[in-house]
């Protein structure tokens, strides 16, 4: 499958949850990305089951705010009636107070469409990896995700780096624990991280990154920060409320951008090994995906959307062999 | 194929040049092999080939460098990736994605290459280097001749016609570096590849090379073939001591060719009765005892029941493949890694010192001192004089101490030095200074000879063998046989998590195929493991 597939799929389950508090669309959302995380998982995949504590927890931490200092509207059947308290130092706030059926449920389900978006991320995680989806992205944008290809892949030699200087400490007989332990392995971590830095870099030159054939494009550098400016002022406007000039605005930081890429990547000759196809499956998740995120942002019936979603699920089925030649 | 026209590099700030008129070229198709003490300035001749001096490391080049007829002042190292393949010394730092697959293409993309002939290239070199079965196998996973093959195969997509590697197999256990040299081998031999390769470990390797390059500590080169260029001293592997003892000319560079001449020396010696006898154990308690240890990660079980005792005044050995349970052996033992079962109890001058897990670090280190793979590990400050400051301090130690035990280690270092500025003997000398400091009962050391030369590692040996002489006992790690027989007595091999053999450094290290010394397998069947010890048996025999 094509990495960019499933991403597209979850998008529109994130969409989707975001839109909706009936439980039955939620619990059909949570089934589709279990689905997907358990029948679509890559080899190689990071464990599944801590997006799922993770979604869980949010869950709980919603209801146990609830519970706290959830906002108590007399409404239907009071479960437990906890006394109330109203601290002085905090006017406004009420603690604790009778907790009833129905705000429990809101609260519940308000942390299921959380969670729900978790697990979207987390099953598309596990059924296509984000470094492959780095890896296809359009030339003009190659030296981004270079970048962010690196940070993935430099985060956990940080954290093997922060560890053994912190072990390290222990042999010299100095606590391995405090701030002043902190400040003192800051300093050879950093220093560490910057030599990978540099080894990096210069093995990346030495096979030929960032190599040109012909000369960059003059124009592309003006057409990419006129770009950057129009996407703040179409911002400033989407934020401020003023669709005047947010849309032509916002359209035209596209149109910079596209064709400022597209001049910065005619200089550099690059090549795709083994570039991922994209067929009909990957047309089933991530049109399911769409039809998902563009209905519910329109504002959809969620019912019909959900069941979009889940029929984008159809692409794990197993590709047909093609049919045997009969003698 | 390569060409240094009279080449002198300065690095920016520094007094005197790193490479010094160096007038030398390398054919198509030969193996060159660059040698010389450490920090003489091997790096930056082979940086030179590649470029990165001084387009990516800054300094100014004198003269003129050409490969190929490219001079390296028109072209950057990007630009000779298609010429010059480049594998830097730890090849996992240089990793830019986590797949061996897509590590292969990396080159092959940026040079824009045809996906039909990516594919092709792909699969040759997957074949070419033994790395099918692992085009899918993430890079972090591979044990570390993997790692080294799948470097040389990032670079090898790119058709390069120079390959210049910086010590491929300093950091091998002897199988993963036969394999390495194996297929680099090939490609000379099959393929008319041009290689250049530094090696502080020239024992294995020599035996392959045309021509050496000899760099000097001042900067100047000598250019040459092996068999003259190798003089016993700092930079010459064991056999070439071995022919200045024998009186053979011209010298033997393989064991096959010191096999076929030793006859006669043989004969000599095996009519005298056994000379050398190893010393009786040291009949003093046990300067450590592990019980049981086992170490388990979350998906390893790393050290599985191993038990072991440490005799004051001993050196023990502690040998395997990578990734066989020695570093978390160690670890635990010091009480400063994890420790899943088992008791550990220290002596210390005499007197029972308790288990340094159960202690706090400062009383801990008094009993276990650990010197890590990578010493740097253990600095953190700016200068030399501050981290010796700083050692006397910790350890509780008069003031001075630290900088006198590094003086002897490892000669006059200067005072205002920036450690990340020392050579590695220099910097493991300020390492083991920070932690003798504190006088420990027992010293373990994890890999302590990678990038060390012939020279800092007999001083190692040397101090190794006098915190012994104290009564101390010392255990280290390591895949260098020829520093194992030189200064271990005793020898633990470990596979698995488990304990294989253990017993005297002569009976191990003989019998074993992948162990021996090279003095030893020319000896074969006298038990001798180091030239030294040929030395003694031929004073006796007169």
């Amino acid at each position: 499958m094509h990495p960019a597939a499933w991403w597209v799929w979850a998008a529109g389950v994130v969409a989707l949850a975001g839109r909706t508090t009936s439980p039955a669309v939620l619990g059909l959302l949570v089934a589709a990305t279990l689905v997907l995380a358990g029948l679509g998982r890559r080899p190689g995949a990071p464990p599944f089951s801590g997006y799922l504590v993770l979604g869980l927890g949010i869950v709980v931490v919603r209801v146990v705010f609830y519970v706290l200092v959830g906002l108590k509207v007399p409404d239907g059947q009071v479960l437990v009636d906890l006394p109330s308290w109203q601290p002085p130092w905090a006017p406004g706030v009420e603690l604790l107070g009778p907790v009833t059926a129905a705000g429990l449920a809101r609260a519940a389900l308000g942390g299921l469409a959380l969670a729900v978006m978790v697990l979207a991320v987390g099953a598309a995680a596990t059924a296509s990896s984000p470094s492959r989806l780095l890896r296809s992205v359009p030339p003009a944008l190659h030296h981004l995700a270079t970048a962010a290809a690196i940070a993935v892949a430099v985060a956990p030699s940080l954290v093997r780096a922060t560890g053994a200087a912190r072990r390290a400490r222990r042999l010299r007989g100095l606590p391995d624990r405090g701030p002043r332990a902190l400040a003192e392995t800051a300093l050879p971590v950093l220093a560490d991280a910057l030599d990978r830095a540099v080894d990096l870099a210069a093995s990346m030159d030495v096979r030929g990154y960032a190599r040109r054939s012909g000369r960059a494009d003059p124009r592309a550098l003006p057409a990419l920060v006129a770009a950057l400016l129009a996407s703040a002022v179409g911002l400033y406007g989407l934020l401020t409320g003023d669709p005047a000039y947010a849309v032509p605005a916002l359209a035209a930081a596209v149109g910079l951008g596209t064709a400022g890429g597209l001049l910065a990547a005619r200089g550099a000759r690059r090549t795709r090994y083994r570039p991922d196809p994209w067929r009909g499956r990957e047309w089933l998740a991530a049109g399911a995906g769409a039809i998902g995120l563009v209905g519910a942002v329109a504002g959809g019936p969620p019912v019909v959307l959900a069941a979009v979603v889940l029929a984008g699920l159809g692409a794990l089925v197993p590709a047909p062999l093609p049919a045997e030649v009969s003698a | 194929m390569i060409r240094l026209d009279h080449v002198t590099v300065t690095y920016s700030g520094a007094t005197s040049p790193a490479l010094r008129d160096v007038d030398v070229s390398v054919a198509e198709g030969e193996l060159c092999l660059v040698v010389g003490p450490t920090g003489a300035g091997k790096s930056t001749l082979l940086r030179a080939v590649s470029g990165l001096v001084p387009h990516f490391s800054g300094g100014t080049l004198a003269g003129r460098v050409l490969v190929d007829g490219r001079d390296t002042r028109e072209h950057r190292p990007r630009d000779l990736a298609d010429l010059v393949g480049v594998v830097l010394q730890d090849p996992a730092r240089g990793f830019v994605t986590e797949t061996v697959e897509d590590e292969l293409a990396y080159a092959m993309e940026q040079l824009g290459l045809p996906p039909a002939a990516m594919r092709v290239r792909m699969e040759e070199v997957l074949d070419l280097l033994g790395l099918a079965g692992l085009r899918d196998a993430s890079l972090r996973d591979l044990s570390g001749g993997e790692q080294q093959r799948a470097a040389i195969g990032a670079v090898l997509t790119a058709h390069p016609r120079v390959l210049v590697l910086d010590e491929p197999t300093s950091a091998l256990d002897p199988p993963a570096a036969d394999d390495v040299l194996a297929a680099l081998t090939r490609l000379v031999h099959d393929h008319g590849m041009t290689v250049l390769l530094a090696e502080h470990r020239l024992e294995r390797v020599v035996q392959y090379a045309d021509r050496v390059l000899a760099v000097a500590p001042d900067g100047t080169v000598r250019e040459g073939r092996a068999a003259d260029l190798l003089e016993p001293g700092a930079s010459a592997p064991p056999l070439v001591e071995l022919a200045q003892v024998a009186g053979w000319r011209p010298v033997p560079l393989s064991v096959r060719d010191a096999r076929r001449r030793v006859t006669a020396l043989r004969g000599r010696l095996a009519a005298l009765p056994p000379t050398v006898t190893d010393a009786p154990p040291a009949g003093g308690a046990p300067a450590l005892t592990a019980r049981g240890m086992h170490v388990r990660y979350r998906r390893a079980h790393a050290v599985r029941g191993v038990d072991l005792d440490l005799d004051a005044g001993t050196v023990t050995a502690l040998m395997g493949r990578n990734g066989a349970g020695k570093s978390s052996l160690l670890w635990a033992l010091a009480g400063a890694g994890p420790r899943s079962a088992g008791s550990v109890a220290v002596r210390r001058e005499g007197r029972d010192g308790g288990d340094p897990a159960a202690l706090v670090p400062a009383r801990a280190r008094e009993l276990v001192a650990l010197v890590p793979q990578d010493p740097m590990d253990l600095v953190y400050l700016s200068s030399v004089a501050d981290e010796c400051a700083a050692g006397d301090r910790q350890a509780g130690a008069p003031p001075g101490t630290c900088a006198a035990l590094l003086a002897r280690l490892a000669g006059p270092v200067p005072d205002d030095a920036h450690p990340r500025d020392l050579s590695e003997g220099q910097r493991l000398a300020l390492v083991l200074a920070v932690q003798l400091a504190a006088r420990p009962s027992v010293l373990l050391l994890d890999e302590p000879t990678r990038g060390l030369d012939y020279a800092a590692k007999r001083a190692l040996a040397a101090i190794l063998a006098g915190h012994a002489a104290g009564g101390g006992a010392v255990l280290l790690s390591s895949h260098d046989v020829e520093f194992v027989a030189q200064c271990a007595e005793r020898v633990v091999v470990l596979a698995d998590g488990e304990v294989v053999t253990d017993g005297s450094a002569r009976d191990v290290l003989v019998a074993s195929p992948t162990f021996a010394p090279q003095v030893a397998k020319v000896m074969h069947p006298l038990p001798l493991l180091t030239v030294d010890e040929v030395r003694a048996a031929l004073a006796v025999a007169g």
